[in-house]
């Protein structure tokens, strides 16, 4: 391979050569970590509740007034809300995965309390919960109606019965034998595992106890109110559009909300992650922009480069070059200024990755994105030299003879 | 001399016309980035109450301890006990305490279905602390805060309405079922970032279209509607609750010289340290007293997203001043026997240096006008990336159309110096000759 030529070639045109070098560096540094980010979000987005999420239906709810005691009023609406046509089953509760909003404590093993506890976001819910969320109980049983208690904003959560998502399980036990054993959720008020559920996820999109979940027996005696609907397939819109008219049918003295009052599954969804995916598709765009426009760059310093050499190209070719010659030269000088650029690139991205790791609390960078950044940037280098290449390889050889 | 050199640089640009159109995309690209992602953080991390930040303080005191804390930051807000002793001592020229309630507005007509709206408990200095606009009438006076009077401040949007936008101080407005009279009408007034209320709102939320007195709020035991946090079980009931260690309250005072604001963070620590003395807290006193602009920034307003995404455009940027450099090498270069003409006809280096970078100018302003027209799209496409109670505040105004301008011209005015540095320096004879 002719690399000695072209190195001698390069040392003449310093200035382009650092030029596209730095370019292909500074992309690279920001196409990885770009798409790393990208990467990031998108595995946020991806996470899964434990739910069914299908053909699920979430209604804020206010009752207006004081009248004391709220039991009844959410009684006589989740019986409304039941009997609706295109509703499966109905329940009520305080929140609900990726709601961002709502209640957690923390679990402890001992009735004194201590430092070994760990944090869990609270459900409330009655013996329709699992099967309304789709939740899968993996060990125990579900809660029977006689076991629903009520609370007040006045008293402290904890029955005597809950039921637990896996993960919670095993963070507080373990051996992994959690079933039937007790936690408290308040000191000195024992309550007992009597179900697991595979999994269920907080309200929260930020914490680090994502999956650690307590469902109790209980009604939260409150006028802020969230019904949960699983409808009949097919009857998600129906139930949709005709759920506040039932609520209000029921009751008028109530608030369900202009903004976000009743929304299906796929709604709450799209709002938890709405940073995320705009902040995936931001990157993306920055990504595909920046890769044309060095890519552009590539093709309008090689063309001149092509046009400044047409003498020395003629020379060659009557001294016998092939056309192939040429065209693997700019190649291979390309590929070589690529290299140098992916090198310094890799170190930039490298360290922009660790400044942003300690400004926002981002992950490391994983090698795979350097690598495919890597990939990418010699090919688009080579894909860009190619048509400039080509009309070098062109030259006819009497342009030797030619003085301009 | 600049209106031929302006010539000749329009001229330059029509003759290469895919060279000229590549760094015109460039320049246009990266500076439409930039100033997209720019005008969000502009609006996350803008002043909310610029006439007044350096004088309105929040008030912090460490009431959970070392133990509870993170790196020495004391809690966020107050507890009921520690917000209501430093209400009273009026240490401060004004003073005021807030709290966020959920409240449901129940209009006369039984055939209006009730409304939610968001609502703060708060004092009578709340209103000229914040200088607050008034339509009709005026706040509530310190004297109904000490009666617990039943009196409210509603919006200009809640008037509209209840009372199709009339007359309605003086008329009753039913919250709940408990009646209060009301006494102002303000404009929907919410400055971005939410400064007074920013551990509930994270910064950026609408205004509330209710206001109530404090104590009144209190005494209907009125819920939070905010963030509640407690390090202790506060045992059951409203009188445990308010006896609490529980944070839930802000208490903003208004102190107009450096000298009050050192007297009060005196009073401050005097007071904690009168409870590490009473045996209530067992650390030395640890408070803090922010003005506006230091508090959003402890808070950390503004949003994580904005600015990655404002460094990653600025990178951006530099990518494409680099392309640009390379491109108006190849351009100014390849005129090489033009300049030696040129230098040889007794042009100076300045000469050149005037035509080029006034070439480069042109560049400029072709891509300031593209970055123009893309900053406008990119700003309308914000509520694609950023969530639209951000992207809402982030507009295209003239100060930013033109700092567009500004920036796309002086970026390809120093992407031109090199490349304008060794145009100056081709040899004319050596030019000459080899021709």
């Amino acid at each position: 391979m002719q690399i000695r030529p072209i190195l001698a070639a390069l040392r003449r045109h310093k200035a382009g050569t650092i030029l596209i070098a730095l370019q292909i560096a500074l992309t690279l540094a920001i196409v990885c970590n770009a798409l790393f980010i990208v990467h990031e979000r998108l595995d946020r987005v991806r996470r899964t509740t434990g739910m069914n999420e299908a053909n699920v239906v979430a209604v804020q709810n206010l009752y207006v007034g004081s009248p004391g005691t709220y039991l009844p009023l959410m009684k006589t609406d989740l019986q409304a809300l039941r009997s609706m046509p295109g509703v499966e089953d109905a329940y009520v509760t305080n929140s609900f995965p990726l709601r961002r909003g709502g209640w957690s404590t923390t679990a402890q093993r001992t009735a004194d309390g201590g430092k070994d506890g760990v944090q869990s976001a609270l459900y409330f819910g009655d013996e329709h919960a699992l099967a309304t969320l789709g939740a899968k109980l993996v060990a125990g049983r579900n809660f029977t109606s006689s076991e629903i208690a009520s609370f007040t904003r006045d008293q402290q959560p904890a029955p005597p019965q809950v039921i637990v998502t896996k993960a919670l399980a095993d963070k507080m036990f373990p051996d992994g034998n959690a079933l039937g054993k007790t936690i408290y959720y308040i000191k000195g008020r024992p309550s007992t595992i009597i179900g697991i559920v595979e999994k269920l996820t907080v309200p929260w999109i930020d914490t680090d106890f994502i999956d650690n979940v307590t469902i109790m027996p209980l009604l939260f005696d409150s006028s802020y109110q969230h019904f949960i609907l699983r409808t009949k397939p097919g009857q998600q819109d129906a139930v949709f559009k005709s759920v506040a008219n039932t609520l209000y049918g029921v009751n008028r003295m109530r608030v369900l909300p202009e903004k976000n009052g009743v929304r299906t599954f796929e709604m709450v969804r799209a709002a938890a992650y709405d940073a995320d995916r705009g902040m995936a598709l931001l990157m993306s765009i920055v990504c595909g922009v920046l890769l044309a426009i060095t890519a552009a760059g590539i093709v309008g310093l090689s063309s001149f480069w092509v046009g400044q050499r047409r003498k020395q190209i003629g020379v060659r070719r009557a001294l016998g070059a092939r056309k192939s010659d040429i065209l693997s030269y700019f190649m291979t000088e390309n590929f070589l200024i690529a290299l140098a650029g992916v090198v310094v690139g890799v170190i930039l991205a490298l360290g922009m990755n660790q400044w942003m790791l300690t400004q926002f609390e981002m992950q490391r960078l994983s090698f795979t994105y350097v690598l495919v950044g890597v990939v990418v940037l010699l090919g688009l280098g080579q894909a860009a030299v190619f048509a400039p290449a080509l009309r070098a390889s062109r030259v006819s050889p009497v342009e030797a003879t030619r003085s301009v | 001399m600049f209106s031929y050199y302006l010539q000749l640089g329009l001229r330059s640009l029509r003759r290469n016309p895919v060279l000229t159109a590549l760094m015109v995309m460039a320049i246009g690209f990266g500076v439409a980035a930039s100033m997209t992602t720019y005008s969000v953080f502009r609006a996350t991390s803008r002043d909310p109450i610029p006439q007044k930040s350096d004088v309105l303080y929040n008030v912090q005191l460490d009431n959970w301890g070392p133990e509870n804390t993170k790196e020495g930051e004391p809690p966020p807000a107050l507890s009921y006990k520690d917000a209501t002793a430093l209400l009273r001592a009026r240490k401060a020229k004004r003073q005021t305490v807030t709290y966020p309630i959920g409240v449901s507005v129940i209009p006369e007509d039984p055939s209006r279905l009730p409304m939610r709206q968001g609502a703060y408990a708060t004092g009578a200095d709340f209103f000229p602390m914040f200088d607050v606009p008034f339509l009709q009438g005026r706040a509530w006076s310190i004297d109904d805060d000490e009666k617990h009077a039943d009196v409210a401040v509603i919006s200009k949007s809640l008037n509209d309405k209840l009372f199709n936008g009339g007359q309605s101080v003086g008329k009753q407005i039913n919250l709940d079922g408990h009646l209060f009279r009301i006494t102002g009408v303000i404009k929907d007034w919410a400055p971005q970032p939410l400064f007074f209320d920013v551990p509930n709102t994270s910064g950026f939320d609408e205004g509330a279209s209710v206001y109530v007195p404090f104590n009144r709020a209190v005494d209907l035991k009125l819920p939070n509607n905010g963030n509640n946090n407690c390090v202790k079980d506060p045992g059951e009931g409203w009188e445990n609750y308010l006896r609490s260690e529980c944070i839930w309250l802000s208490l903003w005072t208004e102190l107009p010289s450096k000298s009050e604001a050192q007297s009060y963070r005196e009073y401050l620590s005097g007071y904690a340290a009168e409870m590490q003395r009473s045996g209530r807290f067992s650390w030395a006193p640890n408070v803090r007293l922010r003005n506006v602009m230091d508090w959003l920034s402890v808070q950390k307003v503004v949003p994580r997203e904005s600015q990655v995404s404002l460094l990653v455009s600025l990178g951006f940027l530099v990518i494409c001043l680099v392309n640009t450099i390379g491109l108006l090498l190849a351009k100014f270069m390849r005129r090489a026997p033009e300049i030696g003409v040129r230098r040889a006809l007794g042009a100076s280096r300045l000469d050149i240096y005037a035509q080029f970078l006034i070439e480069a100018g042109t560049i400029g302003i072709a891509g300031g006008v593209l970055g123009l027209v893309l900053t406008g799209f990119g700003v309308l496409g914000v509520g694609l990336v950023f969530p639209e109670r951000i992207a809402r505040l982030a507009t295209l105004d003239p100060t930013l159309m033109l700092l567009t301008l500004v920036v796309a011209i002086t970026a390809s005015i120093v992407a031109a110096f090199y490349p304008t540095w060794r145009a100056a320096q081709v040899q004319p004879a050596w030019q000459l000759k080899s021709n």
